[in-house]
């Protein structure tokens, strides 16, 4: 038994493909667009062609589309909320009344709008974490933030942040794994009795999960320290970035492709 | 009444490109009051192999069956499989939580429904069996020494009373002082009826106390047999990663210069070996 088992947001997986081999900073601003672009999503026709951008850009990536697909399953309880919420609580024209529940077409409209601007949202963020080195993400979020160091912005100190929490999320749902199993192994229970009684049931991995988080932390902060971490004054890079002309074209080709996408939106709605 | 494996395989991430094959056709069996020690390299497959045998992990290929009870979905003797074969994990400290040492000892036979009057009984009794002073008893966990937390995480195993032990590098991070009381501890368990499952890379405690040692190698089953057995086997045939210990490589290699001794990891039956033969 594995208790996330299918986890993949935040996971990088490596692959030689087009896609991974683009400049972080290419890929995070062309990301941003992309999700401004779903915000502004209105017709629910449009994410046919948000689905066609999603699978080329995997097909680039040399990823499975399970793999891809699976990052947005955290989220499809809470897109399924949302859009029940909407479906129900929309006034308008009326679709179908069924006593007391009456669907309007506005309602039918929003829901389905919500539901797949939350998944699509969360499919493009976890794409970009999935092709990209969390090292490199951080460097080139850094990069992109430095014009803002001047104005004492911790650019460097936010990346390197972002990094470690990325990097250790997996470790930690290890570690409550791990935790999990050793209790369970000692005949606690997590799915049975109320609700109340399965919320107390998480007190024996709560606590040595926190005891764990702050070791952890402690310890990384001195093993950094101890190899002379003093943030990112003077810090060089191993590989340092290179945009190159695939990225600019994907700067160009990536918002042009987003603001027709947008634009066929608004006339269609 | 054992612990019988078959055909035991394992894959972690099926279908996905982190798939990785982690136990191939394993099969062995396990009587109570027998100490059995599984060897091998990091990443053979040892502690995939242990939580299999409470049902932590359910068998995906062959059968895993404690006392007669498979261990499958949905089986309504989980529980008390679990009961029966208690898992001490690696590092078991990093699993305490509660506030006092008697409480922490006291959760798992709450955990299995043991009537509120015989548990300070079985508190007093795990602690007792695992080497713990009664003053540590009202202290909080958090507070005790390395050595000290090790023994309330397997008492808070004890507890249970289990009839199987299985401990998943129950010495690592130990100092030999506190790494030889807690083996002796386990041969008092075994002498009580206890089955000892111990998974180790340390080839010296698995050839001086086991009964049957297994050595797994990238998932699959090197050798199994008495510790003579295992040791003749990779004195002919190394597993790359397990590191034959000093005694008994002294052995294998006085053999290969063709010195009469026995192959054996107890210096003494060597050196009246190379007495005998030099009169």
């Amino acid at each position: 038994m594995k208790f996330f088992n299918n986890l993949t947001f935040g996971q990088y997986v490596p692959s030689e493909s087009p896609v991974h081999s683009l400049d972080p900073r290419c890929k995070i601003a062309a990301v941003l667009v992309i999700l401004t672009g779903i915000f502004m999503a209105k017709h629910p026709a449009v994410f046919i062609a948000w689905g066609i951008l999603l699978a080329g850009l995997t097909l680039g990536a040399r990823l499975p589309f399970s793999l891809v697909l699976r990052s947005a399953k955290p989220v499809l309880i809470l897109a399924l909320i949302t859009a029940s919420i909407h479906i129900f609580f929309t006034k308008g024209n009326p679709l179908v009344s069924l006593g007391f529940i009456t669907i309007t077409s506005e309602g039918l409209f929003l829901a389905v709008n919500m539901g797949f601007r939350l998944i699509f949202l969360v499919l493009f963020a976890s794409f970009l974490t999935l092709t990209t080195r969390p090292m490199e993400l951080a460097d080139g979020l850094e990069r992109l933030f430095s014009p803002f160091a001047r104005f004492g912005f911790p650019a460097h100190e936010l990346a390197m942040m972002m990094t470690i929490a990325l990097r250790f999320i997996p470790t930690l749902l290890e570690e409550t794994d791990r935790i999990m199993k050793a209790q369970l192994a000692r005949g606690a229970s997590f799915d049975r009795g109320g609700l109340w009684k399965r919320l107390k049931a998480f007190i024996p991995v709560l606590i040595p999960l926190f005891v764990i988080v702050f070791q952890r932390a402690e310890d990384l902060a001195i093993a950094m320290e101890a190899r002379n971490y003093r943030g990112g004054r003077g810090r060089t890079r191993m590989t340092p970035l290179r945009w190159k002309a695939a990225d600019t074209a994907v700067l160009i080709l990536v918002p042009a492709a987003i603001f027709l996408l947008v634009y066929a939106d608004r006339s269609l709605s | 009444m054992s612990i019988t494996v078959k055909n035991l395989g394992h894959t972690y991430h099926p279908g996905t490109p982190l798939e990785t094959r982690s136990l191939q056709n394993i099969s062995f069996d396990f009587p109570r009051g027998t100490w059995l020690s599984v060897a091998g390299h990091t990443g053979s497959g040892k502690s995939t192999l242990a939580q299999h045998l409470n049902g932590i992990i359910l068998p995906m290929e062959g059968t895993v069956t404690v006392d007669g009870m498979a261990l499958k979905e949905k089986t309504p003797d989980l529980r008390e499989i679990r009961r029966r074969v208690g898992l001490v994990f690696q590092y078991p400290e990093q699993q305490l939580f509660a506030e006092t040492v008697y409480e922490e000892i006291a959760f798992a036979p709450q955990n299995w429904g043991t009537p509120g009057d015989e548990i300070p009984g079985r508190v007093a009794a795990a602690a007792a069996a695992a080497g713990l002073d009664e003053s540590l008893m009202g202290r909080s966990p958090f507070q005790l020494s390395g050595g000290e937390k090790r023994k309330t995480a397997i008492a808070s195993v004890l507890s249970s009373k289990p009839d199987y032990l299985v401990l998943d590098e129950p010495t690592a991070g130990l100092d030999s002082f506190s790494r030889r009381e807690l083996t002796e501890l386990l041969s008092r368990l075994k002498k009580a009826g206890m089955g000892i499952l111990l998974i180790t890379h340390d080839l010296d405690i698995a050839l001086s106390m086991s009964d049957e040692i297994l050595v797994l190698d990238g998932g699959r089953q090197a050798v199994l047999g008495s510790p003579g057995e295992v040791l003749a086997h990779l004195g002919a045939k190394p597993v790359p990663g397990l590191r034959l210990p000093d005694i008994p490589a002294l052995s294998l290699l006085l053999r290969q210069r063709g010195r009469d001794v026995p192959i054996s990891w107890d210096w003494r039956e060597i050196k009246k070996a190379l007495l005998r033969s030099a009169k």
